[in-house]
């Protein structure tokens, strides 16, 4: 069944036909290596640096501090990676959280083997992490605090503003994962004390494989990627011009839409969340109720296993996601609803719907209409449902 | 996931999906951990399985696993019953991706679970048969 209903945005989002569009002449008429000092080049170069504009405006930066990377998992393995090495003599601890990111996680554990104490703060049962933790693992070593600004499985925003503050106040670098976050939610660097910010632009509607980093002027960090001058020695490779200028004028369009967007989102997702607790027995929201991204709807189903919703929505041509084991390919559940406390029993049962421009009224409406149907379907296979019934 | 046809077959339209309650033998194996368990029931007269049903918390292919299983051993006798292994079921679904092979086993084990709980409750002994050692009949779900 072709897909007629996509509600996996979280995970990517279709290229915007006005990106696509904008992106294009790059490919063959403009197509000038920047570096070079003809014509030609001339016009990738300016392109990529009114880019640079668009980005940094998105979220209240200058743009000598926004890095063009090939995505949101390479700007949180430059920050973090690049971090630690500049600031090793000063320090080797970094705090971060349980529910990052694996970008972020891998890396902390490849730093873990190379000499450095992480500390990974845990989150409350709606996916916050407490400002008294973040307090108590500061050391005098500390050099770095990483935390996501919203999380892409249960959609929880965090304290950043708070973080940012309190990082400040310490001079402690303080690194978001905001890929997740940048034009679905105001971002603003200064406002919020952010030193270093992830950003990934097939979440807004740009194409896959590219990415940018902010890096605060005040800030050292070391390359991860050697071989050339561009982004000021500090991430080689000849520019991915087209993908760039896409990236601008995806950030540009979500931050100037970005009010009413919000609104129309919010409004969507809280029908369809209190569209399936009212409809369904026996399921939980996962994640903070109104703190969370504008587009996220995630809810464990007591009884039922993730995949098996995800076959079923997908004969109905609903795309979604789930975080059970069988989806991962582990065999644990995700570490982020683990994070939030839920037993294994129901976080199987956990299915994200995430909404984005595509969606409209109608695709929650025939969600809420198809779904109920799909869990006391799989319910009703359950031995765990049976015993359930049984002892009520 | 890239299931074949069989598979989908058998999870969109599952064979032998609910309890019995006069079952010759019931088999309970999984865990809540790894988010499979599957429950099998069998109806057995004169060492034939005539009827088989099932019920499964699981994925796609946990579901389809018990479904072709307890089709397999319809008509069988207990003896023959042994020889639905995981191989011939997942040979019998047009096979199982890599990591979704330990729902074949899974289905393996609720069958001889079921058959091993007939030959307790019956004093019979089934060459080639051994206690399951997976069974979570009557123990609490959630180990943690």
């Amino acid at each position: 069944m072709a897909t007629k209903i996509y509600m996996d945005n979280a995970a990517t989002t279709p290229v915007r036909p006005e990106v696509l569009e904008t992106m294009l002449p790059y490919f063959t008429e403009f197509y000038g290596n920047a570096s070079s000092i003809y014509s030609i080049a001339k016009e990738s170069k300016k392109a990529m640096e009114n880019a640079r504009n668009q980005v940094a405006e998105g979220i209240g930066a200058t743009a000598a501090e926004i890095y063009f990377t090939g995505g949101g998992s390479e700007s949180d393995n430059m920050a973090l990676r690049g971090i630690a090495e500049a600031y090793a003599t000063k320090g080797k601890h970094i705090i971060t959280t349980q529910i990052e990111h694996h970008a972020i996680l891998h890396t902390c554990e490849y730093l873990e083997k190379n000499g450095y104490r992480i500390t990974y703060l845990p989150v409350d049962a709606e996916g916050k992490i407490s400002m008294s933790d973040l307090e108590n693992a500061v050391c005098p070593d500390t050099i770095l605090i990483s935390v996501m600004f919203a999380n892409n499985e249960i959609g929880t925003i965090e304290p950043i503003k708070e973080i940012g503050a309190f990082a400040k106040e310490k001079g402690i670098i303080f690194h978001t994962d905001a890929v997740q976050a940048v034009g679905h939610v105001p971002i603003h660097v200064d406002e919020m004390n952010i030193d270093m910010l992830s950003m990934s632009g097939h979440k807004l509607g740009a194409p896959k494989g590219i990415g940018a980093l902010y890096i605060r002027k005040t800030v050292r960090s070391t390359p991860l990627i050697f071989g050339g001058s561009q982004e000021k020695k500090k991430r080689a490779g000849t520019e991915n011009i087209a993908s760039i200028v896409a990236l601008g004028k995806a950030v540009e369009m979500a931050v100037a839409e970005m009010d009413v967007e919000t609104k129309r989102l919010t409004t969507l997702r809280d029908k369809l969340i209190s569209g399936i607790m009212e409809q369904i027995p026996d399921c939980k929201l996962n994640g903070h109720p109104t703190d969370r991204l504008p587009g996220n709807c995630n809810i464990a189903f007591h009884y039922i296993e993730g995949e098996g919703m995800l076959l079923l929505l997908d004969a109905f041509g609903i795309a979604a996601s789930s975080g059970s084991a069988c989806t991962s390919g582990s065999l644990d559940p995700s570490h982020v609803l683990m994070a939030i406390g839920l037993k294994h029993d129901i976080a199987h049962g956990s299915l994200r719907l995430s909404l984005d421009r595509v969606n409209t009224e109608a695709d929650v409406d025939f969600v809420l209409e198809k779904l109920p149907q799909i869990v006391q379907r799989l319910r009703e296979m359950s031995p765990l449902y049976e015993e359930a019934m049984k002892n009520k | 996931m890239d299931y074949s046809e069989k598979v989908m077959d058998h999870f969109m339209n599952p064979r032998n999906v609910g309890e019995m309650e006069d079952a010759s033998g019931v088999g309970l194996v999984g865990n809540v951990k790894c988010g499979d368990i599957m429950k099998v029931y069998l109806k057995i007269e004169d060492n034939v399985i005539l009827d088989a049903k099932f019920k499964t918390f699981g994925c796609g292919a946990a579901v389809a696993t018990s479904s072709m299983a307890t089709e397999l051993v319809k008509g069988k006798t207990v003896e023959e019953a042994l020889d639905v292994t995981n191989k011939a079921v997942m040979e019998a679904l047009d096979g199982l991706p890599p990591v979704k092979v330990h729902c074949s086993c899974l289905a393996e084990e609720a069958l001889h679970s079921a058959l091993w709980d007939y030959a307790q409750k019956n004093n019979l002994e089934i060459a080639g048969l051994e206690e399951p050692k997976s069974d979570i009949g009557h123990h609490d779900h959630e180990e943690e």
